[in-house]
């Protein structure tokens, strides 16, 4: 068991009882909710005539089936609007705050948390999304949650739950140019493995991490859940909280220092004791693209695809052998210059402005190869405002991207963005499982905001970082 | 309070058991994200692993739960990492709603495992030897019988026993019938508001 650790530290604070189960009852300070795994939940509490316990702790917005070019109601497919309805009329009858389109908040539940300074250190957060991993690049404990656990969130702010243990993912150096944030998420969980991190939280620490920017600490913490670790989180420092001062719901005035000081002392110790401890150097991390059908099964951009036989545990080999049957390359072949067909750019890993200035850069002065479809989705209103404050829209309007309304899009494409027969994406969000942009016999390469523009241009997988040298 | 039932305790699951093969199989496949727009759990059964099972123009794949002679089970055998990805409690519904009570694999996703808890579906572990012998045997005897005992912690059909694994406390939350966690939190509840009103006064 961890020791002195910021999630030893954030676990205790937060500790109610013990369950008679064994289990710990652990308060939760910050519920996320969203459309799709929330209407169960609400009718649970219907049905036990339950109240929502604390609904000034519980933030809703709609991200999964938002269409992404019109968000006039009622929405074309019927299931979207009834999803859309049931959140408004749930977040009406039990109190709970509705960020929706009318309030310039919406977007991404990840995206929206941190932005509005809900995310804060210190905290357990829980929402019915995995992807609740996102908020630990702020020191909160975040994670993901099923429907039936949304409902004892709604009806008593808390969970039962067991302790996990804690490794230390070290990075030290510094990123090369054209390495990006999504690179070393991909570069962890390729090291790691998509099961590595089962049991275990992730604690991001080293040189890298501390030169990072919140935006892609939110990107690699995002990351932690397909590496298998329920949650991932940075010890916060001064770029934390400059990235929460003056946020609508951070701490304002006096309170703000007290604040401040409060989450300095959930920081891990330097002495902390871990479960596992591991060490990278920054040096070995080149742009990553995942060529399989797991975000493990990743190369450098400048390598060749594996040899199945390559893999000892047989497990690990038949997954590979299912990703070359799905995804129709041959071993050895290079993953530079495989043809592209659709290039996504959005997500809760990489819809953030950051993501869109990174891409913009790329797209500045140059045009989408023809038959490409390109389109670039903002993860929330404020990001897409930001962005057009900048003039990135018009960057990537010219270069021949379609300019889109937050969503999570094609990350999941149970909205109209959808890859079509056996389609190839590159793409900036999360998961390559085979289905989830919408087409089963479809194919996701995940990559780096710009190494998705790179692609859009030229057509096909590119070393971003030839690609500037060359065409600058 | 009176409306919070106990949930029922769940000592053995006894049932025919169906192989589904391969590492990290993720929520997506188990259930496609397209089922999550149903409002409701109640269609869920008739879903899962559709896509692996039918091709778009509705024409049936090679899927075991497509089999006739696995109709019926109420044992799912997976490898490691079953469950893995998305939060979605539509996976396990979808595969509760078609019949499994217990899945054994050798290892799980965590949120996937949470969710199963909270419905009264005990997720055990075994080796990954364990798992290939006990998946060889459902595929060679489809008919054959298990029984997954909790209290011995063993799993045992077709002529071969297995040990099997689980956290202490889930195992208890089982065997209690302690797993519906609703009840057990809110008793709790003026601790909650206590801590809270310390807080506010430090
Ligand atoms: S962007 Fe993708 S991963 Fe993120 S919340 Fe939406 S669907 Fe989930």
């Amino acid at each position: 068991m961890a020791k002195g650790t910021l999630y030893n530290k954030v676990w205790n604070h937060n500790r109610v009882t013990e369950l008679p189960t064994g289990q710990t009852q652990v308060f939760i300070g910050l519920h996320l909710i969203h459309e799709v795994t929330s209407p169960q939940a609400f009718d649970m509490l219907r049905e036990k005539g339950l109240k929502v316990a604390y609904p000034d702790r519980t933030f809703a917005t709609v991200d999964h089936i938002v269409p992404t070019l019109s968000q006039a109601r009622p929405f074309a497919d019927g299931q979207a609007e009834a999803m859309l309805q049931a959140i408004e009329r749930n977040t009406q009858e039990f109190g709970v705050k509705f960020f929706d389109f009318a309030s310039g908040q919406q977007g991404v539940v990840h995206i929206v948390g941190p932005e509005l300074g809900l995310t804060q250190p210190g905290m357990t957060i829980a929402c019915g999304d995995s992807h609740t991993a996102t908020h630990g690049a702020f020191g909160a404990l975040a994670f993901g949650i099923g429907t039936s656990q949304v409902r004892d969130v709604l009806a008593g702010q808390c969970l039962a739950m067991d302790p996990m243990k804690v490794r230390r993912v070290e990075i030290n150096g510094r990123l090369a140019s054209g390495v990006t944030p999504k690179d070393v998420a991909l570069f962890i969980i390729h090291k790691l493995g998509v099961k590595g991190g089962i049991g275990f939280v992730y604690e991001y620490a080293g040189e890298v991490f501390e030169a990072m920017s919140m935006e892609g600490r939110m990107t690699v913490c995002n990351m932690s859940v397909e590496g298998g670790a329920r949650a991932g989180y940075c010890n916060p420092d001064a770029t934390t909280f400059a990235y929460l001062q003056g946020r609508k719901y951070s701490p304002q005035g006096a309170a703000w220092n007290a604040a401040v000081e409060k989450w300095k002392s959930f920081v891990s110790d330097g002495d902390a004791e871990y479960d596992d401890s591991i060490r990278f150097d920054a040096a070995d991390i080149e742009p990553r693209v995942t060529w399989g059908i797991t975000p493990g099964q990743s190369v450098g951009i400048s390598e060749a695809l594996p040899n199945p036989g390559q893999y000892e545990d047989v497990g690990e080999r038949a997954s590979a052998e299912l990703a070359y049957r799905h995804m129709q390359w041959t071993p050895g072949q290079k993953i530079q210059g495989i043809k592209i067909d659709v290039a996504f750019i959005g997500s809760c890993t990489n819809g953030r402005i950051e993501d869109l200035r990174a891409a913009a850069k790329i797209a500045q002065g140059r045009k989408v190869a023809p038959g490409i479809q390109a389109f670039i989705v903002p993860g929330s209103l404020p990001v897409r405002k930001q962005a057009m404050e900048e003039g990135l829209d018009k960057i990537f309007l010219a270069a021949g991207f379609s300019w889109r309304a937050p969503g999570c899009s094609m990350c999941l494409a149970i909205n109209p963005d959808q890859l079509v027969g056996k389609q190839i994406s590159a793409s900036s969000s999360n998961r390559n499982f085979i289905g989830r942009q919408g087409s089963q016999t479809g194919r996701t390469l995940l990559m780096s905001p710009a190494m998705v523009a790179a692609a859009a241009i030229t057509g096909h997988v590119t070393d971003v970082r030839s690609f500037k040298e060359k065409e600058i | 309070m009176s409306r919070i039932t106990q949930s029922s305790r769940i000592i053995q699951v006894t049932g025919r058991a169906v192989p589904v093969p391969g590492d990290d199989i993720d929520t997506d496949r188990i259930l496609p994200a397209r089922y999550m727009k149903e409002l409701t759990f109640a269609n869920l059964g008739q879903y899962p692993f559709q896509d692996e099972r039918f091709h778009s123009d509705g024409a049936p794949k090679r899927h075991p739960f497509n089999e006739a002679h696995y109709q019926g089970a109420s044992m799912l055998f997976g490898n490691a990492n079953f469950g893995c990805g998305s939060s979605r409690e539509q996976a396990p519904q979808a595969l509760t709603r078609w019949g499994i009570r217990a899945i054994v694999a050798e290892s799980f996703g965590e949120i996937f495992s949470g969710n199963c808890l909270t419905l009264g579906v005990p997720v055990v572990t075994a080796s990954q030897a364990d798992m290939a012998a006990l998946q060889n045997i459902a595929r060679k005897n489809p008919g054959a019988d298990f029984n997954l005992d909790l209290a011995s912690m063993t799993i045992n059909g077709g002529g071969l026993l297995v040990k099997i694994s689980m956290p202490a406390s889930r195992r208890k939350a089982m065997m209690e019938g302690a797993w519906d966690s609703t009840g057990l939190l809110l008793a709790n509840a003026d601790k909650v508001a206590g801590m809270l009103a310390a807080r506010a006064a430090a």
